[in-house]
């Protein structure tokens, strides 16, 4: 069966069209990079996916810092590591790169800081 | 009157890495203005991920890539000053600013122009219909979900298919919001594919090409809004009228540079980017002044704003070291099928980099540069897409002094 996809691993996007046996990728064109070959096969067989969201600060400059996953997470566990986040709150000083969550709900990636906050 | 060397408006990706390059460069007399209480510039509230991959070669969040430059402006002793608003700029590059601490008078001897751009407004569109609360650009939802912890409603509709209109259905889904559809009056999406696939497809949020808001409703907050199939000529199509019943509507209808600045320095703008008219040095009609970043063209990511931001200041290290820069008396033109080029103006005698973009989505097409019929750079694209800014280097030895440059797309 030819399926299409869209690559998210970079800006250019291309829109590759596979030949897709199952969750086998048998054959794929229109991908700028190996990348793509990459991409196809993850989709097929487990949707990764980087999220990012924010968390409340105490006594900071901000009332939030921004966080993201240090690597992706599948695609079906978006909403429990969203719930994950929610729970937390920080008190400042926020560091750019500080763990806020370490291996979260034990998908082996973290939730880490994006942003610095000083305190207030 | 204080003097400097250079005066950069702006402290968002463009004026910093300015900034950063010129120091390199030996321009130490630097003054970055920034109107915000903390520099950065949008990318403070651009916290999903996806910068820096041509830059940095890694995905970082906005805050992120900000933060590398803002890190570099400190370590490097950078002169800056935040919450400061420039109010003026001469002709004579005369720059007069607005602070707390009163006002700040200085004679530079070059200005960098790094203001960025706004969004377009339900006004600009005008959206006929009521005026209740509950419509938002979708940055201003993304500084109140993202700065100042805000949310902005439950139920959620989106004209526009910009990239932010996107990134923000997805952020305002994980924030527990329902966003109903994207709507899209153009026949195609604005926005990258990518974030059709990973901000759309993956909430099932459904887009809808050839469709828009045609009336607004609702008494204090919004009710409902009006949505219309629209024509090949973009009207609306009696009959096809459907309301979506919801407390938001996003906009996400287009940028514009924010050059009220630039006009009151006398520099010429162009009609089709509404930024400066600028040459291959990023230097604008008003010799001294230069361009870059979303103030000039609107990008498409913030990485090009960083390089283009750096190659201009390059020509203005020139510019200080030698008084002047060679005259560009070429012109830049182009066929129907491409919206603009930057720059819009070329010497002839030195390698630069030309941006594009196209007017409508096209397959298998060549965009050849020709100067006096004679072929100089060409770029053969599987597909090109309005969402995506072009870039295509040229390189002097293949030019003339002589002729104009032509861009023409054949497909």
């Amino acid at each position: 069966m030819l399926k299409n996809f869209t690559c998210i691993m970079c800006p250019r996007g291309c829109s590759i069209t596979a030949e897709v046996d199952g969750t086998r990728m048998v054959s794929a064109e229109g991908n700028f990079c190996p990348k793509g070959l990459e991409y196809v096969y993850q989709e097929l067989t487990n949707p990764m996916r980087n999220i990012a969201s924010s968390v409340l600060v105490e006594g900071g400059e901000l009332p939030l810092a921004s966080v993201r996953l240090s690597s992706p997470i599948p695609k079906d566990r978006i909403f429990d590591v969203m719930e994950e986040i929610k729970k937390v709150k920080l008190k400042a000083p926020v560091a750019m790169g500080q763990t806020v969550i370490s291996d979260v709900l034990g998908l082996g990636c973290d939730v880490i800081a994006t942003k610095n906050v000083g305190r207030a | 009157m204080r003097q400097i060397d250079t005066v950069i408006i702006g402290g968002g990706p463009a004026g910093l890495s300015a900034a950063v390059r010129l120091w390199e460069k030996g321009i130490r007399d630097i003054l970055i203005l920034e109107r915000e209480h903390q520099l950065g510039g949008i990318l403070r509230q651009c916290i999903h991920d996806g910068f820096g991959l041509t830059r940095f070669g890694e995905t970082l969040s906005g805050p992120e890539y900000a933060q590398r430059f803002i890190s570099q402006v400190e370590a490097l002793g950078i002169p800056y000053v935040t919450d400061t608003t420039v109010i003026d700029i001469t002709e004579d590059k005369k720059v007069t600013a607005a602070s707390r601490n009163g006002m700040l008078e200085i004679q530079a001897k070059t200005v960098i122009l790094t203001m960025g751009c706004r969004e377009r407004t339900r006004g600009a569109i005008s959206i006929p219909g009521e005026r209740p609360a509950g419509v938002y650009t979708a940055g201003v939802a993304q500084s109140y979900i993202n700065l100042q912890n805000k949310m902005v409603g439950r139920e959620v509709v989106i004209l526009g298919s910009g990239d932010i209109g996107m990134i923000m259905a997805r952020r305002l889904t994980l924030e527990g919001a329902h966003v109903q559809a994207v709507f899209e009056v153009q026949p195609y999406a604005s926005g990258l594919p990518r974030n059709i696939l990973q901000c759309l497809d993956d909430y099932g949020i459904p887009l809808y090409l050839s469709h828009t808001v045609t009336e607004i409703r609702g008494k204090d907050r919004l009710e409902s809004v009006v949505v219309s199939q629209v024509d090949d000529r973009l009207q609306p199509v009696k009959g096809t009228e459907k309301e979506y019943f919801c407390d938001t509507l996003i906009l996400s209808v287009g940028l514009i540079p924010e050059n009220e600045l630039s006009l009151s320095a006398g520099v010429v703008l162009d009609e089709r980017t509404k930024g400066a008219v600028v040459d291959e040095h990023h230097q604008t009609s008003v010799p001294g002044i230069f361009a870059a970043g979303n103030v000039l063209q609107v990008h498409d990511l913030v990485d090009f704003v960083s390089m283009e931001a750096e190659e201009l200041a390059d020509s203005v290290a020139a510019f200080l070291k030698e008084g002047e820069l060679r005259s560009c008396s070429l012109a830049v033109k182009t066929d129907g099928n491409v919206t603009h080029t930057i720059p819009q103006r070329i010497s002839g005698t030195k390698d630069f980099k030309l941006s594009l973009r196209v007017r409508r989505p096209m397959k298998d097409c060549r965009i050849r540069l020709l100067q006096g019929g004679q072929l100089v750079g060409e770029r053969i694209m599987k597909k090109a897409i309005p969402a995506e800014m072009i870039q295509i280097p040229v390189k002097a030895a293949k030019l003339n002094e002589k002729e104009d440059l032509e861009v023409k797309v054949i497909c």
